[in-house]
């Protein structure tokens, strides 16, 4: 007995979501990044299923590059983060308002 | 026993990731999306990628999750974590979205049987029982020249991170190097 893709959508779906809602509602930066690695895992549970589905492997294979993207967003991101704090010994987002109009 | 085992997977993955995005201390939240990563790989191995599942646990929770604790721990963030004044705007953006995934999910749901998967049943394509060397020729074949991007990708994430964090040089010792070099002349 198989699962229907549609079961799959809906839970990456729900996780994309919680990832936005965190993204959005959280004030601490790396919240704001852990909110985004579920956001690319989301993406990744909906390549993984549709690659089961088609029986197509290339999903499984954007799976490993966004799984690389992610890597690189994460030091990078950390980076400037730390560059953040040094400068304004603080990672809360709203105290970094020079770009906000 | 596939629906005991998708409803476990997605039931925990749900729970963290609601976890992650609640929980106030940035460590708890690491944690917890650590429980999400390891039944994400789950989940995967029910969907016949277990290179991909192995691949998740030792990058993602064995990697950048190891790299976000120590972040944690190096800026040594106190406790004053509210949530942001945004949250308004969050569900105004979010509910729409939900209801558009439910509206597309209702709608393409009966479809859904009869779709590609019985038209490829047919076909002789079917996937490899060895998943990682399928893997490796799909990647080496097809995806080569993006294969060859990503790793140029990484090494400019490299590049980029060490340069933003790392500190000036000359900046501990000597908070203006310009005195200095003219001293040293």
């Amino acid at each position: 007995m198989t699962i229907p893709i549609s079961y799959y959508l809906i839970l990456s779906g729900v996780v994309f979501l919680t990832g936005i809602v965190g993204v959005l509602i959280r004030r601490n930066i790396i919240a704001i990044l852990l909110s985004v690695e579920l956001m690319l895992n989301a993406t990744n549970i909906n390549f993984v299923a549709f690659s089961d589905y088609f029986r197509d492997l290339g999903g499984q294979v954007f799976v490993f590059f966004a799984l690389t993207v992610a890597a690189a967003e994460v030091a990078v991101g950390l980076a400037i983060i730390i560059a953040l704090h040094r400068s304004r010994s603080t990672i809360n987002i709203e105290e970094f308002n020079l770009l906000k109009w | 026993m596939s629906q005991l085992f998708f409803v476990y997977f997605a039931g925990m993955i749900i729970a963290a990731s609601v976890l992650v995005v609640a929980l106030k201390n940035p460590v708890y939240s690491a944690l917890s999306l650590l429980v999400m990563f390891f039944h994400v790989a789950g989940l995967f191995i029910t969907l016949h990628a277990e290179f991909l599942a192995a691949v998740q646990i030792i990058v993602y929770a064995g990697a950048i999750l190891v790299l976000y604790l120590f972040v944690v721990m190096i800026l040594n963030v106190k406790q004053d974590d509210r949530y942001h004044s945004q949250w308004r705007i969050a569900g105004f953006v979010c509910v729409p979205l939900l209801i558009e995934v439910m509206v597309l999910l209702s709608g393409g749901a009966e479809t859904s049987t009869t779709g590609p998967r019985a038209a490829l049943a047919s076909s002789a394509k079917t996937i490899a029982p060895d998943n990682t060397l399928a893997i490796g020729q799909t990647l080496f074949s097809t995806y080569l020249f993006p294969f060859e991007v990503a790793s140029l990708v990484l090494l400019v994430a490299m590049i980029g991170a060490i340069v933003l964090a790392k500190r000036e040089i000359g900046e501990q010792d000597n908070p203006n190097p310009m005195v200095r070099t003219k001293a040293a002349e």
